[in-house]
């Protein structure tokens, strides 16, 4: 990381996100949910309006003006996201409607073609559900074998474990690159490394990650990588599965239908190229324009800009935190994003999200989509404050007074 | 009463505040203090479960009347089951079957009722009027 980060002007910033003017229970907003969904700048909400209002059309096969318009807008998006994950070519670029369509895509494309019984598929304890019962669904199938990497007190992953577990019947590693639940980064390029020495080849689930760190996907050498939009300033229901040309290509269609194919006939039909091959169907077109937008508005504030800001806002949350008497933060990795997981002693996480919604100030609570994990920790689910880009010090001021109301209320 | 008029009684109640805060701490009293469900209640069977919290329901016939006890992890849950209970447990299972619940959204907490997902609230009163489908049912 570069030394010098240009300071963010954080309250212009906010005036881009009309959202944020909004008030709750008669209190303004404070949004703190933004490891689930962020919240949305007027240039996408533009981009997503000016598509319908100026060139909506089906892309690809019109001749007419406006199908080119799409088109080209279509596939502009997709080399942008092509340069946003360093990916080598724009056809490893699939767009999917989010993170867990695109690792279906590969558990059933991939692993019904390639997998065979006795093989293992490795994942790990802190995965969201979402990398758990695509593999789970394939093991049944398949008569394939899940193992998992356990993790520590603090939340990070036990690599020496990992690397016990690794063998030559390895043949799949599907791995999240930063905890939705905890915030802890994984060390991603390693996992990758270690896997492909025996051979297995790894995706990445980058839904939480894409949103904070830069990702280069030939660095990381990973086969797979998938994010949502969402989680990136961007329109929901869409999201990106990149793979490696050659597995891709190996893999057999996904869903079948229009756009995927070459020539069908009732005999025999014929699939198209990548990236067409598991596009099937009118692709969410808006939404991939929009995701370009998007992704220029991470850039123009500069991906170090948003991680010092929000690491910035995390140091300072975790202090006032910590000074809650009975509060204990959950995962405390040495390499974490933006997200603060935490349980109050003798308060349900669900009294304090009403609370505290009462109050206008909007976390999560639950178990995060990573039950799991909650029986490693021995808890039935945390609170979940996660930072954004527009979030302020002030608002994690609000945090700590909502709670402690909390603590007073059900003391 | 019946339990329209406990519903009334119930709406009056909440008229006397003002704020939200007086509203929950209220309701969180009401938590408080209903008397927790007996362990040997606390079954898989009775276990109504929410995507963040739990409620245990608990039915019985007593004479000709429908009595229900009911217990949740979290505690604002555990006070708005209790007003449920309040309202409709110790009626005849044709006056529950029938009892439209009008009370929560007088009171402005019909948002939890509708949160199918996260707290078993939803579940408990459909729960409650199919047990009093069920018993009219035998009569």
């Amino acid at each position: 990381m570069t030394t010098v980060t240009q300071q963010l002007d954080i309250a212009k910033i906010r005036r881009d996100f009309p959202i944020l003017n909004e008030t709750i229970n008669g209190k303004p907003l404070v949004y703190l949910d933004n490891a689930a969904t962020t919240q949305k700048p007027r240039q996408v909400l533009d981009a997503l309006t000016g598509y319908y209002e100026h060139y909506n059309a089906n892309i690809h096969r019109g001749i007419h003006h406006l199908a080119e318009k799409a088109t080209s807008a279509f596939e502009a998006s997709r080399r942008r996201i092509q340069a946003f994950l360093n990916a080598r070519l724009s056809e490893e670029i699939i767009f999917t409607y989010g993170s867990t369509d695109g690792i279906n895509l590969v558990a059933q494309a991939y692993g019904r073609a390639f997998l065979k019984a006795g093989d293992e598929i490795i994942i790990s304890t802190m995965e969201h559900h979402s990398n758990i019962v695509p593999w789970q669904m394939l093991c049944e199938e398949k008569g394939c074998i899940l193992k998992v990497i356990p993790i520590s007190e603090e939340g990070e992953l036990r690599m020496e474990e990992y690397e016990k577990l690794l063998s030559e019947r390895t043949k799949f590693v599907s791995v999240v690159h930063v905890s939705n639940a905890l915030g802890t980064i994984n060390p991603v390029a390693q996992i990758v490394e270690k896997a492909h020495a025996v051979g297995a080849k790894v995706l990445l689930d980058g839904a939480q990650a894409s949103s904070h760190l830069s990702i280069d996907v030939q660095a990381l050498d990973c086969d797979f990588y998938v994010f949502s939009l969402h989680k990136l300033y961007g329109p929901t229901g869409m999201g990106v599965l990149y793979g490696k040309k050659e597995l891709l290509d190996a893999m057999p269609p996904y869903r079948g239908g229009g756009e995927m194919i070459k020539e069908v006939t009732f005999e025999k039909t014929t699939y198209n190229e990548l990236p067409y091959k598991f596009e099937a169907g009118t692709p969410n077109i808006a939404d991939v324009v929009a995701a370009r937008t998007a992704l220029d508005y991470v850039d123009e504030l500069g991906k170090e800009a948003i991680a010092e800001h929000e690491h910035q806002l995390l140091r300072y949350a975790t202090d006032a935190l910590e000074a809650i008497e009975g509060l204990r933060i959950i995962g405390r990795a040495k390499e974490k994003i933006g997200v603060l997981s935490f349980v109050m002693e003798g308060i349900h996480h669900q009294d304090i999200g009403v609370l505290l919604d009462q109050q206008g100030i909007a976390i999560r609570t639950g178990h995060h989509c990573t039950q799991p994990m909650m029986q490693r920790f021995g808890i039935p689910g945390t609170s979940r404050a996660s930072f954004s880009v527009y979030n302020t010090m002030e608002e994690v001021d609000s945090l700590v007074r909502g709670l402690h109301k909390v603590k007073k209320m059900l003391g | 009463m019946s339990i329209n008029e406990i519903q009334d009684e119930l709406i009056s109640d909440f008229e006397l505040f003002d704020d939200w805060e007086s509203k929950y701490e209220y309701i969180i009293d009401l938590g408080k203090q209903l008397p927790p469900l007996e362990e040997q209640y606390k079954t898989e069977e009775n276990i109504i479960k929410g995507c963040q919290s739990r409620v245990w329901l608990h039915t019985y016939l007593e004479g000709d009347k429908l009595h229900f006890a009911a217990d949740s992890d979290a505690i604002i849950v555990r006070g708005l089951v209790s007003m449920l209970v309040k309202v409709l447990s110790g009626h005849t299972p044709e006056a529950i079957a029938k009892a439209d619940l009008y009370f929560l959204e007088r009171i402005g907490l019909h948002q939890h009722l509708a949160q199918t997902r996260s707290n078993g609230l939803a579940s408990m009163v459909k729960q409650m009027k199919h047990y009093a489908i069920a018993y009219q049912a035998v009569d």
